[in-house]
């Protein structure tokens, strides 16, 4: 039996069902496609809506007799949104009212559920509401005529006649009336029309206003399902030793320790490392710390991070570059008489994503064979093949359970889905005859690998005697994300297709080759490319005596939306009129990521501690249509907190011999309250098609901030985070 | 075998006395509102009231809680309590969301000493609740909108 119907998890609070029913919202947990409902766990798997007689209109949308809408939710919501903005689209052309929208995470199904930018079942990229704009209206819309089609059959009256708003459905001329739920029945059995008309932007009545969010008083209330809080009365909790070098193997353990901690049930090796099962988490734990193991390091990486950025920095001078981009003379024009040059080699180190929580799974073998996974699954098709082929199963008899997420800024997203190998694994070893909640601790999670990769900038760039830029000469050095053998688009993009007009320009880049996993990170390419170009562009100006705003301007194309966005902020700050008071500067950066346009201006002192403070920052984004303000204002927000940490104070570096030097949050600072920014966010008017606002606030932090330190101290970032480049003295 | 009273009931543990109150609410009493972060006191996810004031529950043995009174985001009630969840809900606090109910017990605790906390104060209380979708910007406004709703 499992736990976690929503009364055990709630506690005896007697308001809280009151405060859930009345808000009208229920995500919790995964609701059971109907197929599966007989080999599911009816306690486990139990959502608080009306789902009896509930019928399917389309694979994205159910409603049922009560007239509640449930909108599946191919994206998993992990802070961004999604839930929200896809439940908006629907509900739009469905021409619902608010209050009777759920939604709920769709099952993993790579065909029906696939992302139209990727192919198959994934979130990430910042395209849920980009890809799901067209796709979640036509699933209102096609659920709207069949409803309209039910009632013109049942009154006999002409469809067309009929008119929808706020869920009640109307034929004027015989003042006839119904909400969705009398007439579900019939219109379930419409044939979907084939083609159906989507509103003209102007009759929109949710599109582009704020919507509460639909996760919202779940999370208030402590009653919000993670894969963490999902339990079985006869559940293993499983932890892994893992090694503490990359690409290191178990060699031989010793396990009587561990098995002697009252709880531990079992100590096995897997690939991974050696797993430890016990009857609860802190025995397990406990267990873990028992062990001794010994690893092979003959295949590590043993090198510290700091050899690593020496021998990358050999790669940027050496041969057989890739060309990213190239046009102009560089050679020429950096050697020329008149010309005024500078150079910058930067280097930013590995970053975890660290998100709030950390990786973790629940397995379940049914009494039929078939598996259930319960997890923050960002590929969910990904993670069943995983499944499937660790333990040996159909894939057709795996069903992954897609749960609420505590973040993952990418971390979730996996190619061959390494992580649910590891828990598939330990679920195997386990024997599979009880459920197992394998979970990651945070010194795990922090010294795990699959980083955002070591990167190295090699750049040099010149002015004239106008101070016109006149060339920008740029080597990359890293890993390939997607572990290319040719030019990794993800390694160059943000800098290779920079906006700004400079006459001679040539963008390289070298794929290196590290036994420590590489991932994306919240903004992929972006979270480097973006500091090397506007930090270095910002020099430049400098140099050619040029204002940052001004200087920017004239080289952005006419009519382009970077242009926008910068004198946007720009207006917003007072660039033109005011200035930083006194002891402090402003810096400004402007980036176009995931087709998103952000600006953004920081005001920036000197901290007690000697780095920087930053106090205000004002942002301007053009994200086209925007289905709801208060979303893209909190992305903005948070992608400008997440991405200020990282710059100030997050590294993962491999000491002398190749271990991890980080372990948790005391060595891998997290943003804190009393250091966040108050920010202003300004969202301008569009009428192009919508774009993503999960990753695209974070790039310009960065250089904004390095910007105004380099401008009040003189001293140019060259090396992140800030805080240990002011430690090393550069 | 330790006795306390959890959310306004009494409880016994005979478990390991060394177990640290937040497995013991998660595991044992099946309370999952209280999250693991961190296990080492850094992150407040695992934030809770004992006998009235905030303690990360990832750090303290259940053996030291012997006759003491715990609260949890499950059980938190209160003038304070309701304005805090009324003014998140309002202006749409959390993201993930994970972290949010040490954040909201930390804020809790903060009003029932300071009803009406500066920024400085705000900051101050909360610097050992860590968000990692930052959503501090909100949790800042809806500590003092929660202020004024109880002032008012």
């Amino acid at each position: 039996m499992g736990y976690h119907d929503g009364h055990s998890a709630g506690g005896p609070r007697p308001s809280r069902r009151a405060f859930l029913t009345g808000a009208g919202l229920v995500i919790g947990m995964t609701l059971v496609p109907k197929g599966f409902a007989k080999t599911q766990d009816p306690s486990v798997i139990q959502a608080d809506v009306q789902t009896d007689g509930a019928r399917p209109f389309n694979a994205f949308v159910r409603i049922a007799p009560d007239s509640s809408v449930t909108v599946l939710s191919k994206h998993i919501e992990f802070g961004q949104g999604p839930y929200t903005g896809l439940t908006t689209l629907v509900a739009e052309e469905l021409d619902a009212d608010w209050s009777q929208m759920r939604v709920e995470a769709a099952p993993a199904d790579d065909e029906i559920y696939k992302n139209l930018a990727f192919g198959l079942q994934g979130t990430g990229g910042s395209t849920a509401i980009a890809n799901s704009y067209e796709q979640m209206r036509q699933a209102g819309a096609t659920a709207r005529a069949m409803l309209v089609a039910a009632a013109a059959e049942e009154w006999g009256v002409p469809a067309g006649e009929i008119t929808v708003a706020r869920g009640t459905i109307s034929h004027k001329a015989s003042g006839r009336s119904s909400d969705f739920g009398a007439l579900v029945e019939k219109a379930a059995g419409q044939d979907a029309p084939s083609e159906v008309t989507l509103k003209d932007p102007k009759d929109f009545v949710l599109i582009g206003t704020d919507r509460p969010r639909l996760d919202t008083p779940s999370k208030v209330d402590g009653s919000a399902i993670f894969t963490l809080d999902i339990g079985f009365d006869d559940m293993l909790i499983a932890v892994v030793a893992h090694p503490d070098h990359f690409g290191a193997t178990v060699k031989s353990f010793d396990d009587t320790a561990a098995r002697a901690v009252p709880g531990v049930v079992d100590v096995k090796e897997i690939p991974q490392g050696v797993a430890v099962y016990a009857d609860n988490t802190f025995a397990a734990l406990k267990g873990r710390s028992a062990l001794k193991v010994e690893w092979d390091l003959s295949k590590a990486e043993t090198r510290s991070s700091d050899e690593i950025f020496e021998a990358y920095s050999k790669i940027a001078d050496g041969e057989g570059l890739l060309e990213a981009a190239n046009h102009g003379d560089i050679e020429a024009v950096l050697n020329k008489d008149g010309t005024r040059s500078v150079e910058a080699l930067m280097r930013f180190p590995f970053l975890a994503h660290a998100p709030m929580e950390p990786l973790d799974a629940v397995l379940v073998k049914r009494e039929d064979g078939s598996i259930d996974c319960y997890n923050g699954a960002q590929f969910p098709g990904q993670d069943k093949a995983a499944i499937a082929d660790v333990c040996g199963i159909d894939p057709a008899n795996i069903r992954v359970n897609t749960q609420l997420a505590g973040g993952s800024f990418g971390r979730r997203a996996q190619f061959g889905s390494p992580y649910m190998r590891e828990a598939a694994e330990v679920f195997k070893a386990s024997g599979m005859s009880r459920p197992v909640k394998h979970m990651w601790t945070r010194e795990d999670d922090i010294r795990g690998g699959f980083y955002r990769p070591i990167y190295l900038h090699k750049l040099s760039g010149a002015v004239d005697g106008d101070g016109t830029i006149v060339a920008w000469n740029q080597t990359i050095v890293g890993q390939s994300i997607m572990n290319k053998d040719e030019l990794d688009e993800t390694s160059v993009e943000g800098a290779s297709d920079m906006p700004y007009r400079i006459e001679n320009r040539r963008v390289m880049s070298a794929n290196t080759a590290l036994p420590v996993p590489a991932l994306w990170w919240r903004s992929v390419g972006h979270t480097h490319t973006a500091f090397a170009v506007e930090s270095f562009l910002d020099q430049l100006l400098e140099l050619g005596g040029k204002d940052p705003v001004e200087g920017r301007l004239a080289l952005l194309p006419e009519g382009s939306r970077e242009r926008g966005v910068l004198q946007k902020v720009a207006d917003m700050a007072g660039w033109k009129s005011g200035s930083a008071p006194e002891g402090r500067a402003w810096g400004v950066a402007v980036h176009k990521s995931f087709s998103t346009y952000v600006a953004e201006i920081v005001e920036v002192s000197i901290a007690e501690d000697g780095g920087p403070k930053v106090h205000k920052v004002w942002c301007a984004v053009d994200c086209g249509v925007v289905v709801n303000p208060n979303i893209v204002k909190a992305q903005m927000e948070g992608g400008i907190g997440y991405g200020l940490g990282a710059i100030l104070y997050d590294e993962v570096t491999l000491g002398e011999g190749g271990a991890v030097l980080q372990s948790n949050f005391h060595d891998y600072r997290s943003l804190r309250i009393l250091e966040m920014p108050a920010v202003e966010v300004a969202i301008l008017p569009s009428s192009e098609a919508p774009t993503g606002v999960g990753e695209p606030g974070v790039p310009p932090i960065g250089p904004a901030v390095a910007n105004a330190w380099r401008r009040l101290t003189g001293q140019a970032v060259e090396t992140l985070p800030i805080k240990s480049s002011l430690g090393a003295g550069a | 075998m330790v006795s306390f009273t959890l959310n306004g009931e009494d409880r016994q543990f005979d478990g390991d006395p060394e177990t640290p109150l937040l497995w013991v609410l998660r595991d044992a009493e099946r309370l999952t509102g209280t999250k693991y972060g961190c296990g080492i006191a850094q992150c407040g996810a695992c934030t809770v009231h004992v006998d009235g004031m905030t303690r990360r529950s990832c750090i303290t043995p259940i053996s030291t809680l012997e006759g003491s009174t715990v609260t949890t985001i499950e059980g938190v009630e209160g003038p304070e309590a309701e304005a805090v969840q009324a003014a998140w809900t309002a202006i749409d606090v959390p993201q993930c969301g994970y972290c949010q109910s040490g954040q909201i017990m930390s804020a809790v605790s903060l009003l029932q000493m300071n009803p009406k906390p500066s920024d400085e104060d705000i900051d101050g209380a909360m610097a050992g609740n860590i968000c990692r979708c930052a959503t501090y910007q909100r949790i800042r406004q809806a500590i003092h909108d929660a202020a004024d709703k109880m002032e008012a």
